[in-house]
């Protein structure tokens, strides 16, 4: 197998598409819709039917504007649509109203990635091939559902500033977090709200020169991409160690076969005679629309990754799993919220750590469809840090708290699990034990500290569990001194 | 009252007698419904076989077939929207049926607007009622020659470099192609978006100034729209005193015929007896507004034509695949001078090509509305005659699409400034050839939204000119 690095790098830069989860299109007043009956969301304007005009949707231009503000682009005072014609069946004006040379957000940056410009467009329809193919090509017949027509869409397209498939699929997940935080996008994958495209091209190390590029285009996973751009990063560095041209290309990665298929050649690149779209005035945000969107913006992924690890003391991966992921984000801040008195890092660690790993063992469960909540959660760390509770015990709990939905509290106090608070119980016990077993006692006392595990465990084992450790080895110590 | 009577009477004769009861909405409908029955210069595409009991407040209007009609045919002229029923009526028709001025029906046009002389249209060239050998003018003729023929009072029609006020100069009617912006274009099927502008061809200047109350107004659907500020009241006017008249001498050199020029300067004589002063303006782009146009016209058009490809509605050619469809469908459904204008717009706005041709054409547009702004500081209304020459004969042009072209070198300029320009009648000429004389139209522009002025002014020449209006040939 022909490694990149020895000689190669690879360049990639991303076209992202967003759909934003407005309430009506982007230009006619029809709801947006993903599952229902194909054309039962259409209209005159949607349709595309003489003599019918688009007119913007505010709101998508405030979602464009959080989406720039996230970003850190900076907003074009007066951004223009334009048209980009192409006949196809999905196209029902035959041109896209698209925004071009003035978009309406430029520049940005988003964890160390330039984010080359951000636009407003709308969404073609969806065509469904019948048939044995379901491509166009030997289809019996095509259909096309208008109701994804006009969805208004952002289209966000970096800088070629990322260099492998891991990056890339690291990358996209903090962006898909971050436009997911500002509540503007399903951003869905497989549903196609959100989409991404690549474009791979490799160059010799430390060349300022950019390779002939190829796309890939529309994965439904982040790990697909991945996957997809190793592959294609493999195929041009085989093709140019052996003296070889990339063609450019657009291309397909089947997840299944691993194989990459080239869906058409750019040299049939279509001429799309780009022309300034008449029907519409600029999109000219005023400064109070600027300052609401800076306003709404919430705590960013890239942020709050940061404030766990830096201000929280968290570690590395618990942060970046509970900022990159809403779900457990929000998980995270609602054990805070109920408990404060927790210690944010412990509480990060039963989440991301034993609960994690529970459900895990639990059929997969996914966070949101656990009977666990929040609030019963932060209750059961409470219980460890306030010692009513030991760890061993607590993980018990929390097993039943996954598998049955039970209240930790009745389970501690229904099932006996409060640790021995009394010190006279515990006292006699720690007595009995040493008692029972001389040569390890014996040992203690000769100064072999390493001995006084076993009667730690021994205790243990006589308090079914409920001590906390750290008591025991320290009453033993006392008096296994004191003597 | 008779039939006869119902149609001898203005818009706002009309209007008032059906306030005070002394004519009925159905007697109104009904005598205006025979007279386009009876018409026979092709002016109609559509007229109802039947109607609903409809409250009329004033006669039914003639709408140019360009307008999408709920559940009435709408072909913009074109087969390849033969069949085509719209599930929408455009604000302009919605407006005017909501003022109790119902459809009276759809009128000819060129295809898709693109002609001056309608024979463009795929359902055959209308017929002037002053002179049958001889074409209307376009593309609104049908909605001119329905008006001057005497089977529609009034009628709606679309501007987009003259197609309203040179088939009303060609037929002896009034004719206002108001400021860019100030009537909804939802509904109206695209040809030029930055340029089209619904407009009312009527017998005199008070009927326009009413339907263009109507219809004025800022349109949620339409975000070009912005209305006419202050709105239109009932013109009045009887001198021109205080008001100057620009007349770009420089320009109407580039070809009046000689009738044409004797009408148009007795019009000026006209407005200096009534008070008005008459200057010479310079508009020195303006005689580059017929080429910028036909690169600007046909580029919008070619984008705002490609959605008809078969697909959804109207015509389509069955064919083995989708390329195949399109192309006959395309092919069998346009005439030639929208194919001609299509292949130019496509050509202007490729890759390469763009700057050279799209990108001059807008600079040439900036100029042309400049030359404009700079003359609206020393005068009111810019003035020429809305065409160089009257009505021409049927087949006399249409081998030779420059020559056509040049019949809007006089209104081109103010469409592409956006302002609005009123023709007038202004007197008959023998053409150029001999013959019975035939209607010649006076222009008169003003600056942006300056409508109200337009047709205060227009109103006092109306009155002064005298001009004897319809043919009386045919319906009455």
């Amino acid at each position: 197998m022909n490694s990149p690095d020895a000689e190669f790098e690879a360049v990639i830069g991303l076209e992202i598409h967003v759909q934003l989860s407005t309430e009506t299109k982007m230009f006619c007043g029809c709801r947006l819709s993903f599952g229902d009956p194909p054309n039962t969301h259409t209209c005159p304007i949607c349709l595309g039917h003489p003599g019918v005009l688009p007119v913007p949707n505010r709101r998508a231009i405030e979602y464009a504007l959080l989406i720039a503000a996230a970003l850190g682009c900076e907003v074009a005072p007066s951004s223009i649509f334009h048209r980009k014609n192409y006949f196809y069946p999905d196209n029902p004006k035959a041109y896209q109203i698209s925004q071009f040379d003035v978009p309406i957000a430029s520049g940005g940056n988003l964890a160390g990635v330039r984010i080359h410009r951000a636009h407003l467009e709308e969404d073609a329809a969806k065509m469904i091939h019948v048939g044995t193919s379901g491509r166009i090509q030997g289809s019996d017949a095509s259909l096309v559902d208008f109701n994804r027509a006009g969805t208004p869409l952002v289209e966000i397209v970096t800088e070629p500033d990322l260099t492998s498939g891991a990056q890339v699929r690291e990358w996209g997940q903090l962006l898909r977090a971050t436009v997911r935080q500002l509540g503007v996008s399903d951003v869905n994958m497989e549903e196609g709200s959100l989409r991404c495209d690549a474009n791979v091209s490799i160059r010799p190390k430390g060349s300022d020169q950019l390779g002939t590029k190829t796309e890939m285009k529309n994965m439904n996973s982040f790990r697909f991409l991945e996957r997809g751009i190793e592959a294609e990063i493999e195929r041009q560095t085989g093709i140019l160690r052996n003296g070889g041209q990339v063609v450019q290309e657009t291309l397909h990665f089947d997840p299944a076969t691993g194989e990459l298929h080239p869906l058409r050649s750019k040299e049939e690149a279509h001429d799309y005679r780009y022309m300034p779209e008449p029907d519409l005035v600029p999109v000219a945000p005023d400064s109070g629309m600027l300052e609401a969107a800076a306003a709404a913006l919430p705590e960013l992924p890239e942020a709050r990754e940061a404030r766990y690890r830096d201000e929280l003391g968290i570690q590395e991966g618990a942060a970046r799993l509970m900022s990159v992921e809403t779900a457990w984000a929000e998980f995270f801040e609602g054990m805070l919220e109920s408990e404060p008195e927790i210690e944010p890092k412990v509480a990060a660690n039963w989440l991301t750590g034993e609960l994690a790993a529970e459900l895990r063992r639990q059929d997969d469960i996914s966070l949101g469809s656990s009977p666990v909540t929040p609030a019963n959660l932060a209750r059961l760390v409470g219980m460890v840090q306030a010692k009513r509770v030991s760890n061993a015990s607590a993980k018990d709990v929390l097993v039943k708290m996954v598998s049955e939905g039970a209240d930790p509290e009745q389970v501690v106090v229904g099932e006996g699990l409060e640790q021995i608070s009394d010190s006279g119980e515990l006292e006699s016990i720690v007595d009995a034990v040493i008692e029972a077993n001389p040569g390890p006692a014996g040992e203690v006392l000769g100064g072999n500290e390493k001995a006084i595990g076993a009667l730690v465990g021994a205790v243990m084992k006589e308090a079914g569990g409920r001590v906390d450790g750290g008591e025991v080895n320290r009453l033993l110590r006392e008096r296994l001194t004191a003597d | 009252m008779d039939s006869g009577g119902i149609l001898g009477l203005t818009g706002a004769e009309t209007a008032g007698a059906l306030e005070s009861g002394e004519i009925a909405s159905d007697e109104v409908i009904g005598a205006w419904d025979r007279a386009a029955a009876s018409d026979d210069l092709n002016s109609w595409l559509w007229l109802p076989e039947a109607r609903e009991q409809e409250e009329a407040t004033g006669a039914p209007v003639a709408i140019k077939d360009i307008f999408c009609t709920e559940g009435i045919p709408t072909t913009a002229g074109s087969r390849i929207l033969e069949g085509y029923l719209p599930p929408y009526d455009s604000t302009a028709v919605a407006k005017l049926r909501a003022a109790g001025l119902p459809v009276l029906g759809k009128t000819n046009m060129d295809e898709f607007a693109m002609g001056s002389s309608n024979e463009n249209s795929a359902f055959g060239p209308v017929l002037n009622p002053w002179d049958r050998t001889r074409v209307p003018g376009g593309s609104s003729g049908g909605s001119a020659a329905c008006v001057a023929g005497g089977t529609a009072l009034w009628a709606l029609g679309t501007d987009t470099g003259g197609s309203i006020r040179q088939p009303a100069a060609l037929c002896g009617i009034v004719g206002l192609k108001p400021t860019y912006g100030a009537i909804s274009r939802f509904g109206m099927i695209a040809f030029a978006s930055s340029l089209d502008q619904c407009g009312p061809l009527t017998t005199n200047v008070t009927d326009a100034a009413m339907l263009l109350s109507i219809l004025e107004g800022r349109d949620p659907l339409d975000s070009t729209s912005t209305g006419i500020p202050g709105g239109i009241v009932p013109p009045e006017g009887e001198d021109l005193s205080g008001l100057t008249f620009g007349v770009p001498r420089s320009f109407l050199e580039k070809g009046v015929d000689p009738g044409v020029g004797d009408v148009f300067e007795r019009s000026l004589t006209e407005i200096e007896s009534l008070g008005g002063t008459v200057v010479e303006v310079e508009l020195p782009h303006a005689e580059l507004g017929i080429s910028a146009y036909y690169i600007l016209a046909p580029a919008e058009a070619s984008t705002n034509l490609s959605r008809y490809d078969g697909v959804r509605y109207g015509m389509r050619v069955e064919e083995r695949d989708l390329v195949e469809m399109y192309e006959q469908t395309r092919s069998l459904g346009f005439g030639r001078e929208v194919k001609r204008r299509i292949m130019l717009g496509t050509y202007a706005l490729s890759s390469g090509y763009y700057d050279a041709y799209y990108a001059r054409a807008q600079r040439v547009r900036t100029l042309i509305a400049r030359d404009f702004e700079t003359a609206f500081e020393q005068v009111d209304f810019v003035v020429t005659p809305t065409s160089p020459s009257v009505a021409f004969e049927i087949g006399e042009k249409v081998g030779d699409p420059w020559t056509m072209y040049l019949n809007d070198l006089f209104t081109v300029p103010m469409s592409l400034a956006g302002i609005p320009a009123i023709s007038i009648p202004a007197g008959l000429s023998e053409p150029a050839g001999g013959g019975p004389e035939l209607p010649v139209g006076l222009q008169l522009a003003a600056p942006a939204y300056g409508e109200q002025k337009l047709l205060n002014a227009s109103i006092a020449l109306e009155k002064s000119i005298g001009f004897e209006g319809r043919t009386g040939e045919v319906g009455r």
